[in-house]
């Protein structure tokens, strides 16, 4: 019976849940990580390895690495850097991690791309995206949102090793085909409630996911809306219509189905929780025109529970496990599509990241 | 010999890294490269880019908050502190 290891980052450090196939007890590991601030944790497929971007406000940002499912870790920033001149953009924070083709790749505050060759031991400098519209304005520290302007996410390709696709905070998506040679706007058909001095850019993509069964198949968690491409990111058509917020920042997409697809809204304001205090996942069937709440489970008062852009993964087994992970430390679980919830996990630390894999 | 005092929160990092050691350098920047050749990445825990001190750690040279090119004397004391924040 195959292993199920969901791990968790958290603002103290990252922790594991264990499981069988059949997903109904759960042990819990950790925390790892000397408990440092960790923004991101995943598995690699390919390598057997975990890896844990964090970012301390003592001793910087680095990623931990563990070759045996988190028992041991070792850290590394070496490499993990611009250049050590005054007036050139400060690493401030990594955060979202992509292990593809035998690569790890870090996103990074301030923007930039960040690889590793040899599984997080050395670090050197993949991209800043230079030359693209509006580039020059994004270390401007009058362009800042709280928390720095950064490169929260790269979503690769699965069979075409040179291409990827970069999320940059309130800019937008670039999609790179020559392995981040040049880079491409891929922001067509989005939506900006704000003023834009180049439609080509300036959109807050939350979070980018593309289905396994049809890789043309995007849909994206925006800061005003959901949106699916079916050309790879080319063009978006807006597909909000049911939800009962147009803000959220998680989003999982079906391992079997393209047209099946899981969003977490949040109130839009300084909450960003669940609305009403209810707690739900809304799910799509048929690629965005009609939703439905899923609460079964879940809390249905007093609940104001957040879930931020790493907040929810989707396993890929049979019937696909869905989790989530709040910034109230509960992580919940479902093994029906979502029809039903468990909580598996309370009382952790704020949840930054949830990522599933099955061994 | 300077003599340093390191905060706990390193010490898990790197191994066999002791909370006092005795360091020959002649400035704060020169003590942390020599730490650093022995526990590599050391460095990058104290320094960012500039390169400069991180502002949430302080190094104090006999008790006077110091900077990377602060003078070391032959006795001096090094107090490397991480700062008290954080919930």
């Amino acid at each position: 019976m195959p292993q199920t290891v969901v791990l968790i980052g958290t603002r103290k450090g990252c922790f594991i849940l264990e499981s069988n196939g059949a997903r109904r007890d759960w042990k819990l590991r950790g925390p790892y990580c000397e408990a440092w601030p960790i923004y991101h944790a995943v598995h690699d497929r390919d390598s057997g390895a975990l890896y844990a971007a964090a970012a301390s406000e003592w001793h910087g940002s680095g990623v931990w690495r563990s070759s045996d499912l988190g028992e041991t870790w070792e850290l590394s920033s070496e490499g993990l850097g611009y250049a050590e001149v005054d007036g050139t953009p400060k690493l401030s924070k990594v955060s979202g991690l992509t292990a593809a083709h035998g690569r790890l790749f870090a996103g990074a505050e301030s923007p930039g791309i960040f690889e590793s060759r040899d599984g997080g031991v050395t670090w050197s400098l993949y991209s800043t995206l230079d030359g693209q519209p509006g580039r020059e304005g994004w270390n401007d520290p009058a362009n800042q949102p709280p928390g720095h302007l950064g490169i929260p996410a790269l979503l690769p390709h699965p069979d075409e090793s040179s291409r990827y696709w970069a999320v940059v905070q309130g800019i937008g998506i670039f999609e790179t085909t020559d392995d981040g040679v040049s880079w491409t706007p891929r922001n067509r058909g989005l939506r900006a409630d704000w003023p834009l001095e180049n439609p080509e850019v300036g959109y807050c993509v939350h979070k980018l996911v593309m289905s396994p069964t049809d890789n043309d198949r995007l849909y994206q968690q925006n800061h005003v809306g959901m949106h699916r491409s079916d050309d790879g990111g080319q063009s978006w058509v807006e597909i909000t219509d049911g939800l009962p917020t147009e803000f959220g920042f998680a989003a999982a997409v079906h391992p079997h189905d393209r047209d099946t697809f899981y969003v977490v809204p949040l109130d839009p304001g300084h909450g960003r929780t669940m609305p009403d205090g209810k707690a739900a996942v809304w799910r799509t069937r048929d690629a965005g025109s009609s939703w439905e709440r899923l609460e079964r489970g879940l809390p249905q008062s007093g609940a104001h529970l957040g879930v931020l852009r790493e907040g929810m993964a989707i396993d890929s087994l049979d019937d696909p496990g869905l989790y989530f992970g709040t910034s109230t430390g509960q992580v919940f679980a479902s093994t029906d599509e979502g029809d039903s919830w468990t909580e598996i996990a309370s009382y952790l630390p704020a949840i930054s990241s949830v990522e599933v894999a099955v061994l | 010999m300077a003599e340093l005092h390191l905060p706990a929160t390193l010490l898990p990092l790197f191994p066999e890294l002791p909370r006092r050691l005795d360091v020959d350098a002649a400035t704060v920047e020169e003590a942390i490269r020599r730490l650093d050749e022995r526990w590599p990445g050391f460095r990058d825990r104290l320094c960012e880019a500039g390169p400069h001190i991180r502002p949430h750690i302080h190094v104090y040279v006999d008790r006077e908050r110091a900077a990377l090119d602060t003078a070391l004397a032959a006795h001096s004391r090094v107090d490397v502190i991480a700062a008290i924040s954080g919930g």
